[in-house]
């Protein structure tokens, strides 16, 4: 009776003990892959940060909107083209995209600075850097396309240039960082190639692509990655 | 039973020598100040861990130089590649043999 509580108790505590090393392996294991991860990826963007630069963009389309409004009335009613009528609308439409832009980049930059924070990663390291980077060669060479277009007042596919250099961009960061964003890509590429077949609706396009697609993938990572945080707290 | 214990690397008992290799798998070149701020270590305790890696012939330095500071990067080498791909594949049997 005694020699079988003994092995019992032996049983139990060799049993006991490889559970316990199974723990740790495993902890080691998960270790290595969070640090694999957290290495090479960029993991603090935010959702909020895709809805605020979309509901910028949807504002400064509603602006672009009304200054070219204005500027049919004008065209309209002033009896046709004037250059000087024609380089204010253009220099009204490059300050408004810039500020539009300016305003997008503080605003996600915020939201994506609170998630670093409260996870207590650092914003700034060597994946934001390496994701940065590979975001800005599309977009700088889309930029200065775009501008050498406008030199040449060849504003049709102004638009469609915006939506699929963002797109290419976005699709060369997503090895960066959160790979959903890479379908997002995807779709701001598809929707400015159909924008080359209707020129005359641009803004709309714009707007679609850089408001509504933000709006909708913001409110989807944020579902995905933030929701049980905040529902943590 | 196999000892479980087999095929696991004694280079890789330390949790910082670990994470510098786990760092450097995935990404080609690192600087020390990278890795010091990803693994959240001292200067010190760092180097120690980075010079017996070099010593195991796992890992590559190179020193370089951004302006007059000095850039040391690191970079995993084949075998250290492959001291590493085996010690996870040790890892992973440990937890299907005590199953």
């Amino acid at each position: 009776m005694k020699y079988k509580i003994l092995m019992i108790t032996l049983y139990y505590k060799v049993l006991f003990m490889s559970r316990q090393n199974q723990l740790e392996t495993l902890q080691e294991i998960s270790d290595i892959k969070r640090i694999m991860e957290r290495s090479s990826r960029f993991i603090s963007l935010s959702g909020l940060s895709g809805i605020a630069a979309g509901l910028c963009a949807l504002a400064g389309a509603c602006f672009a909107n009304n200054i070219l409004n204005n500027y049919y009335l004008e065209y309209n009613h002033g009896g046709g083209y004037t250059d000087k009528n024609f380089e204010s609308l253009k220099i009204k439409l490059l300050v408004l995209a810039g500020i539009v832009l300016a305003a997008a980049l503080i605003l996600s930059f915020i939201f994506t600075w609170r998630r670093a924070k409260q996870n207590h990663l650092p914003v700034w390291d060597l994946t934001a850097r390496k994701l940065m980077w590979n975001i800005l060669i599309p977009l700088i060479a889309g930029g200065l396309f775009i501008l050498a277009m406008l030199q040449y007042s060849e504003w049709r596919f102004v638009a469609p240039a915006c939506l699929i250099f963002y797109g290419l961009a976005l699709v060369n960061g997503s090895k960066y960082t959160l790979t959903d964003i890479r379908y997002l890509g995807y779709m701001e590429i598809v929707l400015g190639l159909v924008n080359t077949q209707f020129t005359g609706y641009g803004l709309y396009f714009w707007a679609v692509g850089f408001g509504i697609l933000h709006i909708i993938y913001g409110v989807l990572m944020w579902w995905k990655y933030e929701r049980q945080a905040v529902k943590g707290q | 039973m196999k000892n479980p214990i087999n095929g696991l690397n004694k280079v890789f008992d330390n949790r910082i020598r670990l994470g510098v290799m786990s760092v450097l798998m995935v990404n080609e070149e690192v600087s020390f100040n990278d890795l010091k701020q990803m693994l959240e270590v001292t200067d010190g305790n760092l180097a120690t861990h980075l010079v017996n890696l070099e010593d195991n012939g796992y890992i590559k330095v190179h020193k370089g130089f951004i302006g007059r500071k000095t850039n040391t990067t690191y970079a995993v080498t084949k075998s250290g590649e492959k001291a590493f791909s085996d010690h996870i594949a040790a890892l992973e049997n440990m937890i299907k043999g005590v199953k």
